[in-house]
């Protein structure tokens, strides 16, 4: 095996806003080997790998591929150059076939005739489904697939497209053991026919399995790079949290009270969540980590009635519910900021008068026609507007959608507010919105958690969340498995215990 | 040279801001309205009598009042396809109970004939309940087709546009089965009065259709139930996170929008004095088009009664003009096609604009 560098990036830098994102990132790729990238959300990770797939564009620094700098201008200059991504959400047309989803952009055809060559196709696919250990015919239709079946097709896919280095990016999230174990002889295979792949997950057992050198990043620096040989887990979990939390939180004025108002029994849903019991207090916050794919969000939207279950029950102020729907539970007392607040959160284009009006309606109707009382609703909506400082022009005018990120979400939770909840879920409500906005709305959930309402915080920023909350609840596969009191708050021990490093790992 | 470009560019830029606002602006098709019909004075002398008017004006009502229903439904993002045979078996119904008199040689095989129809005419021939009962179930007809459109929407997912498609076909028919094609006449005076009388020069279908559409722009305004239509149209995922009853709203708009088809049959009828089978039958292009010519989405969301007026008026008039210009009547229907789908570039190019900010 020869070592030249396939690939360097030589001091990247990237800036979103003036915020900077990326910061002199240098690092190469040997031929034939595997780079494990590890680093928490947002420590610049995607970010670098767009740039590397001509997404976005670097503001300063340069990427060298086989000697030559290489500028994208789009991703399909990236594919051209031999760079294959095989991404987290896979990118297969799944009611297509395997065939066709190889060649999409590409299909064979007889001359200059417009008809594919479909035995050129299939005797195509059957060679590359070869190299991955795929065993179907060709045109068996991807939805067919088991989700490990699926990215054996997307590898094949960026072998058909004669990719030299291969991005795996959280490769494993969706597949059961037997399938990451057969996922990982052929990354093995991959490197042994000379691939060169950078390697990113939050796994750090298996990247420490797979990888010859490893990356750490955090906050758009390398805060480590070396040989594997170099690096453990603890190692590599001190380097990813690195620093200290400072004051970024407001400080908790009040001890939650031990009434409780929302205790979960034994909930489960095959294939989602699995006994999941716990108990939120009043005036409580309780956190809730965990990391993609551990079921946070899943269990919120079970609690709010969205999702079915199948065993397990829930009780709000003790009074275990009956018929389920976001209807009852708003009813209830419970609100539920979700974690999109654009598709689920919002009506991008109504008036942000409109949005916050829109959970409270049905107690500001009068009669039997149930018409809107305006002069008790205007007040209410404009004493959201101050309590909450959401700045934007006349409400009843400016639509959501141009608001900023920040605001967008103070409406999110202004809607809710006005509806005056005894129980408020909030799904990521600090994501994609700047500094001075989250600590905003930290201080907004702590004013109401000091006025007794009882709060659930989901959040992938373990940070915020030892910020903010009384206690800590940790899932993994859809399974709690820890829960933390503020005296024993630990970054690396709630990490630990969200990738059940201690003990019966994945 | 410099000064003039400078100028030129200056005029452009205005046009092009004027232009787009007059684009944007909701009296936008009530302006062209008055605009063509001031142009088309010299060309067609004739459309400015007040017989013409009259005349116009008598079209608008029946009209408005099917269109304000189908406005509800585009609210919601929906559309309801079957309005114009919800009309046909509601006339026909009607007729069947208050008609004074049938042919026997046109009814006898008639699958009605001995059971609601016989020799001696309709259900409640001279009785003097004949006309407020058929009125009734006439509205309650339309009522309850409208509400099975929105069940079956609502509580199967259906794509509205299978349903009402579905509806249309189905009930269209089954107006010409319970007739065989035949239309029914010698309805009761006091109910074709509805279609030809008035109070002083107001007719009564004038009247209907002003009250129905006071309301319904006061519920879309006023009450809990119009902001859950547009909340449902706009993003129904985010409404029902918000606790709106999306299934109860779509139920209840495609109930309305029934409602409005019935009124709208009951004008007609009276209007054209028969329980008519075929009532309805061409005019789903009109009752779409001045919904969206006004300016009501197909992407739901937007939508008001008064815009859905304005629509009607330009339709009404563009058929009005090009019949006064002896147009063959299929082609009228193909420059009506073509204005529609303008009004529907319109809508598109209107977001795209509001978009750009």
């Amino acid at each position: 095996m020869n070592d030249e560098n396939i690939l360097e990036f030589k001091n990247i830098n990237k800036s979103f806003f003036h915020v900077p994102v990326l910061k002199n990132i240098q690092f190469e790729l040997k031929k034939g080997h595997i780079v494990g990238m590890i680093g928490e959300n947002g420590a610049g990770k995607t970010t670098l790998m767009n740039i590397l797939g001509g997404v976005i564009f670097p503001d300063s620094g340069d990427m060298v591929l086989h000697g030559n700098l290489y500028k994208p201008n789009n991703p399909s200059d990236a594919i051209h150059n031999g760079i294959g991504f095989i991404h987290q959400e896979l990118n297969l047309f799944t009611n297509l076939s395997i065939a066709e989803n190889l060649f999409i952009d590409d299909f064979p055809r007889y001359k200059w005739l417009p008809l594919i060559n479909r035995k050129a196709i299939n005797e195509k696919t059957r060679e590359y489904m070869g190299m991955v250990d795929l065993d179907y015919a060709p045109n068996t239709l991807v939805e067919k697939l088991s989700p490990g079946e699926r990215q054996l097709v997307e590898i094949a896919k960026a072998l058909s497209s004669n990719a030299e280095i291969i991005i795996f990016d959280e490769p494993t999230t969706s597949l059961t053991n037997r399938e990451t174990q057969r996922l990982f002889n052929i990354i093995s295979r991959l490197k042994e026919s000379g691939k060169s792949l950078i390697y990113i997950s939050h796994i750090l057992s298996d990247v420490l399995q797979l990888a010859d050198d490893i990356v750490i990043l955090r906050d758009g620096e390398i805060v480590g790079k070396g040989k594997k040989e170099e690096f453990n887990v603890n190692k590599m979990i001190s380097l990813m949290v690195g620093r200290e939390i400072t004051e970024l939180y407001p400080y908790r004025k009040a001890e939650p009270t031990n009434i409780p108002v929302l205790e979960v029994k034994n909930l489960s849903q095959s294939g989602i969540v699995h006994n999941i019991s716990f108990t939120l207090h009043k005036g409580e916050i309780l956190g809730l980590f965990g990391l993609m794919g551990s079921g946070r969000s899943e269990l919120a939207k079970i609690i709010f009635g969205l999702d079915s279950f199948e065993k397990g029950e829930v009780y709000i102020q003790g009074v275990p519910i009956e018929k389920y729907s976001p209807r009852v539970c708003i009813q209830k007392g419970v609100a539920f900021v979700t974690e999109n607040r654009r598709e689920e959160g919002l009506l991008m284009s109504s008036t942000i008068a409109e949005n916050i009006g829109l959970v409270s309606l049905p107690s500001f109707a009068r009669s039997i026609m149930r018409v809107l009382d305006n002069g008790a609703l205007k007040p209410e909506l404009q004493n959201i507007v101050k309590l909450l400082q959401i700045k934007s022009g006349d409400i009843y005018k400016v639509p959501a959608k141009s608001l900023s990120g920040g605001n967008q979400q103070k409406t999110v939770i202004g809607k809710w507010l006005l509806a005056n909840p005894s129980i408020l879920i909030v799904d990521e409500p600090t994501r994609g919105i700047d500094v001075g906005a989250k600590y905003e709305i930290f201080n907004i959930l702590n004013n109401l958690a000091v006025q007794g309402t009882a709060i659930l915080f989901i959040s992938s920023e373990i940070e915020e969340l030892m910020g903010l909350c009384d206690r800590i609840l940790v899932m993994g596969y859809g399974e709690v498995c820890g829960l933390f009191e503020r005296k024993d708050f630990n970054k690396e021990a709630i990490l630990k215990t969200a990738f059940r490093e201690n003990g019966n790992g994945s | 040279m410099e000064k003039a470009k400078a100028v030129f560019s200056f005029l452009r830029f205005d046009l092009k801001g004027y232009l787009s606002s007059l684009l944007l602006s909701e009296y936008f098709i009530l302006i062209l309205s008055v605009v063509s019909f001031l142009v088309l004075i010299p060309f067609v002398p004739t459309i400015a009598t007040s017989v013409n008017i009259a005349n116009l004006f008598s079209n608008i009502w029946p009209l408005l009042a099917i269109a304000i229903g189908q406005t509800f439904v585009l609210i919601i993002a929906g559309i309801d396809l079957s309005q114009g045979s919800i009309m046909a078996v509601v006339s026909v119904v009607g007729g069947m109970i208050m008609t004074n008199e049938v042919d026997p040689i046109l009814f006898q095989k008639s699958p009605i004939w001995g059971v609601f129809i016989g020799d001696k005419g309709g259900l409640l021939a001279g009785s003097p309940f004949a006309v407020p009962v058929a009125l009734i179930v006439m509205l309650l007809i339309g009522i309850i087709i409208g509400f099975l459109n929105g069940f079956a929407i609502a509580q199967f997912k259906i794509p509205a546009f299978m349903v009402t498609l579905v509806s249309q076909i189905f009930f269209s028919s089954f107006a010409i089965f319970l007739v065989k094609s035949e239309n029914i006449i010698h309805l009761p005076n006091s109910f074709t009065a509805i279609g030809s009388e008035g109070i002083w020069f107001i007719p009564y279908s004038m009247f209907i259709t002003g009250a129905i559409a006071i309301f319904a722009q006061w519920v879309l305004d006023r009450t809990v139930f119009g902001k859950w239509l547009y909340a449902v149209g706009t993003n129904v995922r985010a409404a029902v996170l918000s606790g709106v009853p999306s299934q109860k709203v779509i139920i209840m708009a495609y109930t309305f929008s029934g409602f409005c088809a019935a009124i709208g049959s009951i004008l007609y009828s009276a209007r054209l004095q028969g329980g008519r089978p075929t009532l309805g039958q061409n005019l789903l292009l009109d009752i779409v088009g001045a919904a969206v010519i006004g300016g009501s989405s197909l992407a739901g969301g937007k939508g008001k009664v008064l815009w859905t007026l304005f629509g009607v008026i330009f339709l009404q008039l563009l058929g009005n003009a090009l019949s006064l210009l002896n147009v063959p009547y299929f082609t009228i229907y193909i420059v009506k096609g073509a204005v529609i789908l303008a009004a529907a570039l319109l809508d598109v190019s209107r977001t795209r604009i509001l978009q750009r900010g």
